[in-house]
């Protein structure tokens, strides 16, 4: 992850793909995502209002769909 | 703001950074963007150019461009590229196949974050020979035969287009289908040797459309590297920055350290600082008077008024630079044809500018001499807001033309606008 003015440059090196974070607060969603239990925790940390909800699981969802982020592995003990 | 006006302003580190990193070439390309030919005594020691990767990985360079010259005739090329690897800086290296014997390929097939882009000028010997120099048509095949032997995966063919080989783009997707290849097909450009065939090589008006419409229907998965913007004012908007990104998001570092707007740019004008100089190449990305000025909010001049301004604005400022055309005028490809009128309207006793830098073999290389200020007139887009993300191709400068499946126009009209 780059920081960059606009927000930050994400770089997988496993799928080639570069990916333009286009909000400092989706930078912060998607560095929390780690941290969190899921997707929603991870937005109410980074403050991501109702409205706007929509918007960054779209965005979410596209990083995902190209392997940028992947879902965490269940525990199955 | 939309992501594409952040570019302008520019960005800590480049996205799209090509690095010559020699001039030696055992080809003579009559259209060498860098005039190549010899080696330069001054280029960068195997450990200064490992000091140039290591700054790359702390500015987070995801990749790089490496081209030439020949870069492979370098005999610490290889090293250097595991190196990058190593250090987290893929790499994409352009080659004319000289060096990729069976070994070399499988070498290749076994390294990851390498690309391997073959250049090919023609997809017949006779075509690419009259540009490349015989027997190049040959070398390029064998390499892509190596390649596809050891398996290694989707090399790219790049060609420039030409007068003589726009009706040969779908021989050319035949030839890529062929070896598990990708096309990539970039603009000619009157930079280096180019200028002295640009006016013979350059694609005609009815041609540039031929290509548009070329690209339009069967253009999906041909890598372009946003080469083509200007075309856009036909209508359909090409994906990608449709930015010139020169100092921007592009840059060129060439064999001797310097630092350049971008890879057809290579004249004093255009040079921003020298990466052996104190702070090196971030000192030049981020500080750099020439850059600085390249990041200014600039207007449109003569083209401002134009209903396609914001499709193509204004076009390819090395192209405008090196036919003599002012920068803040028309591209001299200008789809509307204001390029050819303007080209028409040059005074009969105009001298082009032309490069001190030159490595032919025929000629000498002359020393540098001061550098004047740059006009500089590109354009902006007017703001319209922007989706919380852009997803790019692989290679930022490699959008995939006209595919309405790309990740990025799919994500740019999914998302909300925030």
């Amino acid at each position: 992850m780059r920081p960059e003015p606009f927000g930050a440059l994400l770089y997988h090196f496993g799928t080639r793909r570069l990916s333009f974070l286009k909000t400092p607060q989706l930078v912060d969603v998607v560095t929390g995502l780690e941290r969190h239990d899921d997707v929603h925790a991870a937005l109410d940390s980074a403050g991501v209002v109702d409205a706007e909800r929509p918007a960054y699981l779209r965005a979410l969802a596209g990083l995902a769909a190209n392997g940028t982020i992947t879902q965490r592995r269940q525990e199955t003990e | 703001m939309k992501l594409v006006e952040h570019f302008q302003y520019g960005l800590n580190s480049p996205i799209c950074l090509t690095w010559e990193l020699t001039y030696a070439c055992n080809l003579a390309c009559v259209h060498c963007l860098s005039s190549s030919g010899r080696r330069d005594p001054r280029e960068l020691s195997t450990a200064e150019a490992k000091g140039v990767v290591d700054e790359l990985q702390r500015m987070q360079v995801f990749y790089v461009n490496i081209g030439g010259g020949e870069p492979t005739v370098r005999p610490d090329f290889w090293e250097l590229l595991d190196y990058a690897i190593d250090h987290n800086v893929g790499v994409k290296f352009s080659t004319n196949g000289i060096k990729l014997d069976a070994a070399r390929a499988r070498q290749l097939a076994s390294t990851d974050y390498v690309d391997v882009q073959i250049s090919l000028d023609g997809a017949t010997a006779e075509i690419n020979d009259h540009v490349r120099g015989p027997g190049s048509y040959d070398t390029a095949m064998r390499a892509l035969e190596n390649l596809a032997a050891a398996g290694f995966a989707q090399p790219k063919i790049s060609v420039v287009m030409t007068r003589q080989n726009v009706d040969q783009l779908d021989e050319f997707t035949a030839i890529a289908d062929t070896f598990g290849a990708q096309l990539r097909i970039t603009r000619l450009r009157p930079s280096g040797r180019g200028a002295d065939v640009w006016d013979e090589l350059h694609p005609t008006a009815a041609q540039q459309r031929q290509l548009y419409d070329w690209l339009v229907a069967r253009g999906d998965g041909v890598l372009t590297g946003d080469s083509f913007f200007h075309l856009s004012a036909y209508g359909e908007a090409l994906p990608g920055l449709n930015l010139c990104g020169a100092g921007r998001v592009v840059c060129l570092i060439d064999p001797v350290g310097d630092v350049y707007a971008c890879p057809f740019a290579i004249h004093e004008q255009f040079l921003a600082g020298n990466v052996r100089s104190p702070g090196g190449f971030q000192q030049v990305w981020q500080h750099s008077e020439l850059f600085t000025e390249l990041r200014r909010p600039q207007t449109g001049g003569a083209c401002q008024s134009c209903l396609h301004y914001d499709s193509c604005q204004g076009g390819c400022m090395a192209a405008k630079f090196f036919t003599g055309l002012p920068l803040d005028g028309p591209d001299p490809e200008c789809v509307r044809g204001f390029g050819e009128q303007a080209l028409a309207a040059r005074d009969g006793d105009l001298r082009l500018p032309k490069s001190d830098v030159d490595h032919s073999r025929s000629a000498p290389r002359n020393s540098r001499r001061g550098r004047a200020p740059v006009p500089i007139s590109i354009g902006a887009r007017p703001a319209d807001g922007g989706p919380l993300i852009e997803v790019r191709p692989a290679r930022a400068c490699e959008a995939s033309p006209l595919a309405p499946g790309t990740a990025d126009t799919r994500l740019g009209s999914a998302a909300a606008r925030v």
